[in-house]
């Protein structure tokens, strides 16, 4: 008796199985499920691009519609990563464009783009909808041309906090005046200014438009105009807002604010002047999200904001909030889910002293919902890591940044073991934590025993010994990411928790103390993972003692990649000659 | 094996100052330092080009900046504080733009105001020779000399025997006020000049200390005459 489901039966099943995670699940239970799965599966993300080869990728789901990439390790962010590491996305845009073709749908983060790819991207998908980059780069205006010229029935175009050549402002007119579908526009991490007319006119014929970004060189005055021709606005990103306005002009502007019915996230605010605040009044109380780490306003100015966004779900800010500021945020804020405070000098002279670990056990103790703190400050203390973990046991994401490094508990010279103890012990839902201050292997013993949902951690200028990589890598049952800066750790570890790493997407380590001998072992016992030896002023010859750079570990099932620059060395390098010999091949 | 992982891990930590400031290829994001700017402005004692920061001068000589004018950072690190590149670009270009309103308005003793800095009281720099990474101490938390310099000496090595400092050094006991260590302890008062500490009552002291630097013993030959006067003095 047969006893499977026809296959249409579960591909009608699957339909509804959207979440990949599911999908993943259901792929495991035999031939058929994973047939049936694979063919059907629209949304696929590759959160590692090298741990799989984009043929296979192509070859598995043939009706993919979206691909969502990653590229980088996460501290590429902060230049620990050296230009031309890799990350390529060519290679993918290519596969797809051959087994592929229906693809509509295309989120890169960290990855190298160049104009060839957004070029080939424009002439190889017909339905080509969305393309999102984040933090990505290589690529200029002249390729942001070619998407707009050619993709039809384009719905999202957005540029996050990417580095982008910037020739000119002209590709925004390459927007045909056909196209009607637009949905969201981000180009805020631009230079150039666009021509304000094209802007108009194309905002004027995109009725559905839902986001928009705009980039510092708009200017205020031009703001008002844009508004009024966008006033279904969801989210705007403004551009500068520190023009010297008429009284007229401002009047205008306020009116067109107050038009923006529909508006739930407010970004941009590059510069305000504390005389514009007023402006933003209006659309306050229908705020969910707001962005104000731009805005070099000072604490009387944010909170005279903040005491009327009742509904503030996400909240970033520069430390000029100050502990007041913050206080105003806990008793207006109640639905508060997400918390970032960045600082407003670039070195530790510079940042604003007047805010301090009190501002955030105020938010803790009143915001109810608040589950992601992202929080820059000169120094802390275990009290109020305690107190913080005592009121806030829903927390999913806490990233602290005492940016003195080692720097101890400023009230008791301790170190700020026991704080973070209580962070790990009383959140048991906590997936992603960021340690800093001065914190000894007692910290990650504590961390390795209670943080078991935990899946990324960073962690720079900490511990003493061996031991803190042991207990992480030992104790941390979930964990997916690690990434380790300046801590004094060498091969022990490493080596003897070796076969964890497998169960990890990723292990980053600079300046930390592996040896060159300790990364040909691992290579040697773990061959399903790719050892990145990333260094740029490797010694003539190596020696098994001598201690890398940076290391960078990941599982792959595409062997070792072929795109490897010369400062990367992995084992299938010949050490002395230094070059892959698989690309020889 | 350990012993030598030990001492591979000395030098890298000696180095981490150098290490630090050369890794991470397109390094110099962060720029160079402010370092030679910022320690003085006048005729005085001593200058930091007399004791030059190992930390800092190598900064100095890899870095390379793209684009944006580097911000003034007291600790030269690649990737500290961990700010994206965007946001990194646009504090920079924001102090840049308030040094350039500070140059117009009077010089005063301190350095540019920062329009958002608040100057907390009782907190002031402490820099040690051949460490890249600044220090802030609370002069406030501290009675006495005796009590300042062990929190230095815990602060930069550690305190407990047998565990690498900052210095990466391993800990002796540290006597910075005695002359007996190989180094001492001065501060930078508000006239600029650069004075051994210990020498006036711990009051007066406090209040007119800007900042505090850990010298190498060898280096501080304008100071040796004060030297010998201040350990004939009882100390407060």
């Amino acid at each position: 008796m047969d006893l499977r489901l026809p296959s249409k039966v579960l591909e009608h099943i699957l339909s509804f199985v959207d979440s990949n995670e599911d999908r993943n699940s259901v792929s495991l239970v035999c031939k058929s499920w994973f047939e049936t799965e694979r063919r059907t599966r629209k949304r696929v993300i590759v959160r590692n691009c090298y741990a799989v080869t984009p043929a296979a990728v192509a070859r598995r789901f043939p009706e993919m519609k979206s691909l969502t990439l990653k590229g980088k390790p996460h501290f590429a962010d902060y230049n620990l990563v050296p230009d031309g590491w890799g990350g390529y996305v060519w290679p993918w845009i290519e596969a797809m464009a051959a087994k592929c073709p229906s693809l509509e749908e295309l989120r890169l983060k960290r990855m190298v783009v160049t104009d060839e790819c957004l070029e080939k991207i424009a002439a190889s998908f017909k339905d080509f909808k969305v393309l999102v980059l984040t933090s990505c780069e290589g690529f200029s205006t002249d390729g942001l041309a070619a998407i707009a010229v050619a993709c039809r029935n384009l719905r999202e175009l957005e540029l996050r906090e990417c580095i982008v050549e910037d020739i000119g402002g002209d590709w925004l007119s390459y927007f045909p005046e056909t196209l009607t579908s637009l949905v969201s526009l981000d180009f805020s991490c631009l230079d150039s200014e666009v021509k304000l007319s094209d802007l108009e006119r194309l905002l004027s014929r995109s009725p559905n438009l839902k986001s928009l970004k705009l980039n510092r060189a708009v200017s205020l005055d031009a703001l008002g105009s844009l508004l009024r021709l966008a006033p279904q606005l969801v989210e705007l990103g403004t551009g500068s807002f520190s023009d010297k306005l008429d009284q007229e002009a401002v009047a205008k502007l306020s009116q067109a604010f107050s038009e923006l019915k529909e508006l739930k996230s407010l970004s941009g605010l590059w510069d305000v002047l504390p005389e514009y605040i007023p402006l933003l009044y209006s659309v306050c109380p229908g705020l969910t999200s707001l962005n104000l780490s731009y805005a070099t306003v000072q604490m009387s100015d944010l909170v005279e904001l903040i005491t009327r966004c009742s509904n503030l779900q996400k909240l970033w800010v520069m430390d000029l909030i100050e502990d007041k500021g913050l206080e105003v945020v806990a008793s207006s804020c109640k639905e508060l889910r997400e918390l970032r405070v960045f600082p407003s000098g670039a070195g530790l002279d510079e940042t604003n002293v007047a805010m301090t670990e009190q501002g955030l056990v105020y938010v803790s103790e009143a915001c109810p919902n608040l589950e992601s703190v992202l929080y820059f400050c000169v120094q802390f203390t275990n009290t109020a890591m305690v107190t913080i973990a005592r009121n806030r046991p829903n927390l999913k994401c806490f990233r602290l940044c005492v940016m003195e490094p080692f720097a101890p508990d400023h009230k008791t010279q301790k170190p700020l073991d026991e704080g973070f103890k209580a962070i790990v012990e009383r959140c048991k839902d906590l997936q992603r934590l960021s340690v800093s201050g001065l914190l000894t292997d007692k910290a990650f013993e504590y961390i390795g025993t209670h943080g078991k949902k935990l899946r990324m951690l960073s962690i720079a200028f900490a511990g003493d010994s061996d031991l803190m990589l042991h207990h992480l890598l030992s104790g941390c049952e979930s964990l997916n990411k690690l990434e380790i800066r300046d801590c004094p750790f060498g091969d022990t570890a490493l080596l003897e928790n070796a076969a964890k790493l497998k169960t990890m997407r990723s292990l980053w380590m600079s300046s930390c103390c592996v040896s060159f001998g300790a990364c040909k072992l691992l290579s040697q016992k773990m061959p399903k993972l790719n050892v990145e030896v990333i260094d740029e002023h490797p010694l003539e010859t190596r020696p098994d003692s001598s201690p890398v750079e940076r290391i960078y570990i990941y599982r792959t099932l595409a062997g070792p990649r072929l795109d490897m620059p010369e400062f990367v060395w992995t084992i299938h390098k010949n050490p002395e000659i230094g070059v892959s010999h698989l690309a020889i091949k | 094996m350990i012993s030598e992982l030990e001492m591979g891990k000395a030098e890298s930590e000696l180095e981490l100052g150098l290490g630090l400031s050369l890794g991470g290829g397109t390094a110099a994001k962060i720029g160079k330092p402010g370092g030679g700017g910022a320690w003085g402005e006048r005729g005085r004692l001593l200058t930091a080009k007399d004791f030059p920061s190992v930390g800092s001068k190598r900064a100095a000589d890899s870095a390379s900046h793209a684009g944006a004018s580097p911000p003034r950072s007291s600790s030269q690190v690649v990737g500290w504080p961990p700010i994206g590149s965007h946001r990194m670009n646009s504090l920079a270009a924001k102090s840049a733009r308030e040094e350039e309103e500070a140059g117009k308005k009077k010089v005063k003793d301190d350095e540019p105001k920062d329009v958002n800095k608040k100057v907390q009281v009782g907190f002031i720099k402490v820099n040690m020779d051949g460490v890249a990474i600044g220090r802030k101490v609370d002069l406030n938390a501290h009675s006495s000399y005796e009590n300042l310099a062990q929190t230095l000496e815990d602060m930069f090595f550690r305190g407990n025997p047998g565990t690498i400092g900052l210095t990466g050094q391993f800990t002796k006991p540290l006597r910075l006020l005695d002359g007996s260590s190989e180094f001492v302890l001065t501060y930078e008062d508000k006239e600029g000049d650069w004075m051994l500490v210990g020498d006036v009552p711990w009051r007066m002291f406090i209040t007119s200390v800007k900042r505090l630097r850990v010298m190498k013993t060898s280096e501080a030959n304008g100071l040796a005459a004060r030297h010998q006067e201040s350990n004939e003095r009882q100390r407060k």
